[in-house]
């Protein structure tokens, strides 16, 4: 009953909230084109059968120069800029949700378990958080790249995990350190309940919605970081499309005033994460209950 | 409060001791380092003398005893491509990585708490909401987008800032600064931007949640009651209780500030660290990378540590046992 309260009080306070309705629209378009790839694009830009180099570089087809399948011109290996973009929010939004997924059910498992149980593995998971939380994210992730010689990818979503995990590890902790002491935690405990049920069926649903704070701002994150390591050559490789290396690939013309190479891949980029971030702040402003007294 | 500073301090240490590991098996395993010094066609024996020179026969714990020991010592080894030792060589970038940092971390302290404040006395008006509207865009655009706008309009199209280097500096014993010359300053005001973006956009918001609080306070409304002047209340009353968590945010985003520099200083081929370890990186300079990741985490830890002391003695309200 009480969940079912809450979940129609968010609902309607999202209908009412302009701006979480935006951002999530704006997800929404996102993921749609990241599914829809192929049906949506002229090219496949990595398909060296669907590439010419004789249209390399050419201007948004409002310019003068401009051709027709080359919406937004093209880049110095003759790939549509509109099409590559459109593949590139496709491994961003993979490795978004990829991490989210995999450090979300990692950390929140840990998380969950050190605060339940306590002892050492909440002194060793605190420790983790605080020594990888001094480290930040960027710097770990960064570091682990440039040292693994192996790039793709799963690579990419894996050293993000590693360094990302103990922010849910972290929230879920606190959150169950405080459920924990409510009556009806101690009620299941006297009715017998065995650990796995309290943990699954009490601990998880209850203290879970601070989490979906971290998610929301999360996915962001491992969006921007994403195009961050890419850009710096230790993300994805060259084979794959991203938007961060279209935008290193784009900084080597910037003196030729070649700015669509630029300019329409970091929009996407920045479109994308404002719109995760717009839904983040309201759900903060929802699921904060400091804050509800406003 | 003395247990407490000798616990950080071990704290600090065991960490440091865990980074160092890591770094031990990065320097043995992560590429061969007896095929980067003796060279593609070294001989075999060539290689043993090299394998035998480096202390690489030896079991692994005293491998890394000596890794400890050495490094101890400020003695990481020596580049494998410029062959001269690993420390010297980054700590010769160090100055233009630290006026960078600090010149950003200041113009992101104090634009972002006080465009906070301000958010925070008036938050429906229309300019302020423009500013929270480009917060929102601070933390959203990732940092070396930032930096490469930047370039395209200031030095493309406006030519107005140089685009790349540091400019014109001025040798003082061992530190060579860019902040006694024009030219020094013109160069560094786009990477200091830059580098400063997120982290005001962050303490901005910090601020100005921190104020929102405090301002509903009793003790806030009381001060007001008594006619204190606007000013005092304010800065005085509100912002200093607001300014301690905000301070530890700061403190605590020293590892991201070091995290981006290395993305700002490759963009803008600022003469600092993080050029220095891209590079390495890419050349496989193991010594190079460890040294870096060595002294960062040294970095870190230590001002992770002064942080935490200096939150222990300002907030009367936490008592360590």
């Amino acid at each position: 009953m009480r969940e079912r309260r809450i979940k129609s009080k968010l609902l309607s306070s999202f209908l009412h909230d302009p701006s979480a309705m935006l951002g999530s629209v704006i997800v929404a378009l996102f993921i749609f084109a990241a599914v829809a790839a192929p049906w949506i694009t002229p090219q496949n830009p990595y398909d060296l059968k669907a590439v010419s180099l004789e249209h390399f570089l050419t201007p948004p087809i409002w310019m003068k120069g401009g051709q027709t399948p080359y919406v937004l011109g093209t880049d110095d290996q003759g790939r549509g800029i509109y099409s590559t973009i459109v593949y590139g929010c496709r491994t961003s939004i993979i490795v978004g949700f990829g991490v989210v997924l995999l450090a979300g059910s990692f950390g929140v498992t840990m998380g969950l378990l050190a605060g339940y149980y306590g002892g050492w593995l909440d002194i060793v998971v605190m420790r983790c958080a605080d020594t990888l939380f001094s480290f930040s994210t960027t710097l770990m992730a960064f570091l682990l790249m440039g040292v693994l010689k192996q790039r793709g990818i799963v690579t990419v979503i894996l050293a993000i995990c590693l360094a990302d995990w103990v922010r849910y590890a972290r929230t879920m902790r606190g959150s169950v350190l405080e459920v924990k002491e409510a009556a009806y935690i101690m009620a299941a405990k006297a009715t017998g309940a065995r650990d796995w049920r309290l943990l699954l069926r009490h601990l998880l649903p209850n203290a879970i919605p601070p989490v979906m704070v971290v998610v929301a701002v999360d996915l962001g994150v491992a969006i921007m970081l994403e195009a961050t390591l890419s850009f710096l050559g230790v993300g994805v490789p060259m084979t794959q499309p991203s938007l961060g290396m279209m935008i290193a690939i784009g900084k080597n013309y910037i003196y030729a005033g070649m700015w669509w190479m630029i300019v329409f891949p970091g929009l996407a980029l920045v479109m994308l994460v404002v719109g995760i971030n717009l839904f983040a702040d309201w759900l903060r402003e929802e699921l904060n209950p400091k804050l509800e007294r406003r | 409060m003395a247990t407490y500073i000798a616990k950080r301090l071990i704290q600090g240490l065991v960490v440091l001791l865990g980074v160092s590991m890591i770094c031990f098996i990065i320097f043995r395993y992560m590429g061969d380092p007896v095929l980067t010094m003796a060279g593609k066609y070294a001989t075999f024996q060539e290689r043993e003398e090299v394998r035998r020179a480096l202390g690489l026969d030896k079991p692994t714990y005293v491998q890394y005893a000596r890794f400890i020991w050495n490094a101890a010592h400020g003695n990481f080894g020596k580049s494998y491509i410029s062959r001269v030792p690993a420390l010297g060589l980054i700590l010769e970038r160090f100055p233009a990585t630290f006026e960078l940092a600090t010149t950003a971390t200041l113009l992101a302290f104090l634009m972002g708490v006080g465009l906070g404040v301000l958010v925070a006395l008036k938050p429906r008006a229309w300019q302020n909401r423009l500013i929270m509207a480009g917060s929102l865009g601070g933390i959203s655009m990732p940092t070396f987008l930032i930096g490469i706008l930047l370039i395209m309009i200031f030095a493309v199209y406006a030519g107005v800032l140089p685009p790349f280097g540091r400019g014109q500096t001025v040798t003082i014993g061992f530190w060579r600064t860019g902040l006694l010359t024009v030219d020094g300053w013109k160069h560094l005001i786009m990477p200091a931007v830059t580098l400063a973006t997120f982290q005001l956009a962050v303490l901005l918001r910090l601020t100005r949640a921190g104020m929102r609080e405090v301002l509903t306070e009793d003790y806030i409304k009381t001060a007001w009651a008594k006619g204190l002047p606007p000013l005092k209340v304010i800065f005085k009353h509100a912002l200093r209780n607001v300014l301690i968590p905000v301070v530890t945010v700061a403190g605590l985003q020293f590892g991201e500030v070091i995290a981006y520099s290395i993305v700002t200083e490759t963009i803008f081929q600022w003469p600092g660290m993080g050029n220095l370890i891209l590079t390495s990186i890419f050349e496989s300079d193991q010594p190079v990378v460890v040294t870096y990741i060595m002294l960062a985490a040294f970095m870190i830890i230590s001002i992770n540590t002064i942080v935490d002391i200096l939150y222990a003695i300002l907030n009367p309200k936490i008592r360590y046992a």
